[in-house]
């Protein structure tokens, strides 16, 4: 995997990691079934941390996420995110999901409503901001992102990458506390990773806390502050990008990274 | 650029090869025939073929149209006009003409209501149909129905009035009560309308002038076209919402509701659609008390909204499975609440995969209402089979009676189709 964001030149200025917990996981465990996918998740992040997971496929980063806002549910063990206890009550799980912003994999942005309306939607519908203020915001943000100029297109007329701009720009228009990213830019063609990367790296340079499941080990080594790396549902190995990279110390973790850096 | 020759493997355009137009032969119509109609030899052929076979069918009705008679007053004096020509006898058209639109009961000084009706009901539709115009339309549209109720039923006022003060009153508690839950908002609603219905129910009874301004006119009365379209336009109305309710419900992950809405599709499609005519017009009185006395057309219009919203939610359903898993995900991780993420996302793209089908059981809901004329009621078809063609005038005229109701039912079901295609282009936002 080429390391593209590496080779930008931006100094990342030193980011304040506070001592405020955005989430915690106690003994989190899920099951599909009979099939045991997470298994004992213990993980805390601070406010403003930027957290890379890695792993195999089937390895359980996709499930460890979408955990954190209730788009899967876990069987046992607790899961808080600032400082609300994730339980099945749809009160507190509709309050975190809009304190919580989340890109996938395959952007999901609605094919049915321009880039604008993607971006108001949920500032409207949910937040009851008013449409001028929400449009204005959604602007702000686009521009943010680099595409002020697409608002009033639909999404099937974009390229990849700018989708899933637009993606990380409507979460942002809820102005989430935590964003959440779901192997943003594995859909992606090479000369389109580095756009959204650049985004994302401006994101964490602004001190948003983010949880990214990423093979982008560039990107990794740059702005993550945590790399974990996770194995049959297990949390087998966390630690600083430099340490995690050059002491690599599980066998799993030392045969995934000369897999996945080897060539 | 193919480097076969050694000498072309450098190359720089330095100059601009100027627009020409396309050579004569290659545009037009000319090139269209030839391409179209005369590409190969057995492609003439054809065009040949189709050509003759045109010509045989515009020979043999042509001059039975062009030849028609309009202005005879029965059959036997069609055929003495004709005289062994060959000729339609349209006559029978003009003389019934009103009885094949409004049935022959309908007080013939009153057409001019359910005419005005059907005006209005253009109106109302359009800001429905046309979503680009003014939402403040939609106020007379939801007024429609009390006002075209009035109009063609006549009586007393106050009828419509308090079904619409029940409505009013139903969702007033709705939308009071829908922040807490949406289930105490909706069963809070029903039953504010009931009430309001069962007090008015007692007023309208007190109230009820001796001469109103509208005379009455009882729904045994209704018939011709008037009948197909009330029937028509009411039911595709109805079982629309109601065809996306139960598809939601069947994807419901409460196992009661989804349970009702299984059975409720499952046995309505297994039952023809006769057999719930013939339940409406005989059996279905049972189901109500007594005194209710429910009105056939009423019951008409239960059983044949109950038919095709069962097609239509299984239409809806398919337009559900066909959304990739993704969209209900997006949607969950704004904060969407369900029925945020149903109306703003879900069913909007939905519903447009859909239209192809909704549209093909609202064409087809539209030409069964005819079935109704075999549980004797006198709508287009019924007139026809029965008053015109057993009276002893126009005894034996098939051809243009059934000609003429096939060519109105065309008409309004082609035109269907036109609207529904031109929905699709103006919501088709995928340019890929
Ligand atoms: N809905 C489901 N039902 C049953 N099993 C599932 C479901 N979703 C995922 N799994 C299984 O759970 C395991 C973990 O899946 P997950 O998607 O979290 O992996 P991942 O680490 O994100 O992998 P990848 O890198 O391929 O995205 C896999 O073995 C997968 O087959
Ligand atoms: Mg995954």
């Amino acid at each position: 995997m080429a390391d593209t964001a590496e080779t930008q030149k931006i100094e990342t200025p030193k980011m304040e990691v506070s001592d405020e917990v955005a989430i915690s996981i106690q003994k989190m465990n899920k099951w599909y079934g009979a099939f045991h996918v997470l298994r004992d998740i213990d993980l805390t992040v601070y406010r403003g941390e930027r957290i890379v997971i890695c792993g195999p496929s089937g390895s359980g980063k996709s499930t460890l996420i979408r955990c954190i806002n209730a788009l899967e549910e876990h069987q046992k063990g607790s899961i808080t995110v600032d400082g609300t206890l994730l339980s099945s009550d749809l009160k507190n799980i509709d309050k975190i999901r809009s304190e919580v912003g989340m890109c996938f994999q395959h952007f999901n942005l609605f094919p049915h409503l321009t880039i604008l309306e993607n971006c108001t939607l949920a500032p409207i519908w949910v937040r009851k901001t008013p449409r001028k203020e929400a449009e204005a915001t959604a602007m702000h943000f686009l521009e943010k992102v680099k595409i002020p100029d697409q608002a009033h297109k639909y999404p099937g007329m974009l390229s990849g990458g700018q989708q899933q701009r637009v993606a990380i720009a409507r979460s942002l228009c809820m102005r989430p506390r935590i964003m959440l990213f779901d192997e943003p830019t594995s859909a992606l063609d090479p000369e389109m990773i580095k756009e959204v990367l650049d985004t994302m790296i401006e994101l964490a340079e602004e001190g948003m806390t983010m949880l990214c499941v990423t093979h982008e080990m560039g990107f990794a080594r740059q702005v993550a502050n945590r790399v974990i790396f996770m194995d049959q549902g297990q949390i087998v190995e966390q630690n600083e990008p430099e340490e995690f990279f050059k002491n690599p110390q599980s066998p799993r973790t030392q045969l995934f990274l000369s897999q996945i850096l080897g060539h | 650029m193919s480097d076969t020759h050694a000498q072309s493997v450098a190359f720089v355009r330095d100059t601009a090869i100027p627009a020409a137009p396309a050579p004569a032969n290659e545009t037009g119509p000319v090139k269209w025939l030839r391409e179209n109609l005369f590409a190969t030899w057995a492609n003439a052929l054809l065009t040949i073929a189709a050509l003759f076979v045109i010509y045989l069918i515009l020979s043999a009705t042509l001059p039975w149209i062009l030849g028609g008679v309009w202005t005879t007053s029965s059959l036997s004096e069609c055929r003495e006009v004709l005289a062994g020509e060959t000729g339609a006898c349209f006559s029978v058209l003009s003389e019934r003409w009103n009885q094949l639109l409004f049935g022959f009961k309908y007080p013939s000084e009153l057409y001019w209501r359910p005419t005005l009706a059907l005006v209005m009901l253009f109106v109302a539709a359009a800001p429905v149909l046309f979503f680009d115009l003014p939402r403040k339309l939609l106020i007379f549209t939801a007024l429609y129905p009390f006002i075209a109720f009035w109009l063609i039923w006549g009586g007393s006022i106050l009828v419509p009035i308090v079904a619409l003060l029940g409505v009013v009153g139903g969702y007033l508690v709705y939308s009071r009560f829908v922040t807490q839950s949406f289930a105490t908002g909706f069963f809070g609603g029903i039953v504010a309308a009931l009430i309001v219905w069962y007090i008015g129910g007692f007023i309208t009874e007190a109230l009820a002038p001796a001469n109103p301004m509208l005379a009455a006119v009882p729904s045994r009365d209704l018939g011709g076209f008037m009948l197909n379209l009330m029937l028509g336009v009411t039911c595709v109305s109805l079982s629309i919402p109601l065809g996306i309710a139960l598809a939601l419900g069947r994807q419901s992950s409460m196992p009661l509701i989804k349970g009702i809405c299984v059975i409720f599709i499952e046995f309505i499609r297994g039952v023809p659609l006769i057999t719930l005519l013939f339940v409406a017009s005989v059996m279905l009185a049972y189901f109500f008390p007594p005194e209710a006395n429910v009105d056939l057309f009423l019951r008409v219009v239960i059983m044949i909204t109950m038919f095709s919203s069962a097609y239509i939610a299984e239409v809806i359903r398919g337009g559900l499975a066909a959304l990739p898993k993704g969209q209900y995900e997006a949607a969950d991780s704004l904060g969407l609440e369900y029925a945020q993420a149903m109306r703003l996302i879900i069913l909007p793209q939905a519903l447009k995969i859909s239209i192809p089908g909704i549209v093909n059981i609202a064409v087809g809901l539209f030409k069964d209402t005819t079935l109704v004329s075999v549980i004797s009621m006198f709508d287009l078809v019924g007139m026809i089979r029965g008053p015109i063609l057993a009276s002893t005038e126009w005894n034996g005229v098939y051809w243009e009676l059934l000609g003429f109701a096939a060519l109105l039912f065309f008409v309004v079901c082609y035109g269907i189709s036109q609207y529904s295609q031109w929905l699709e282009r103006r919501l088709a936002t995928d340019h890929r």
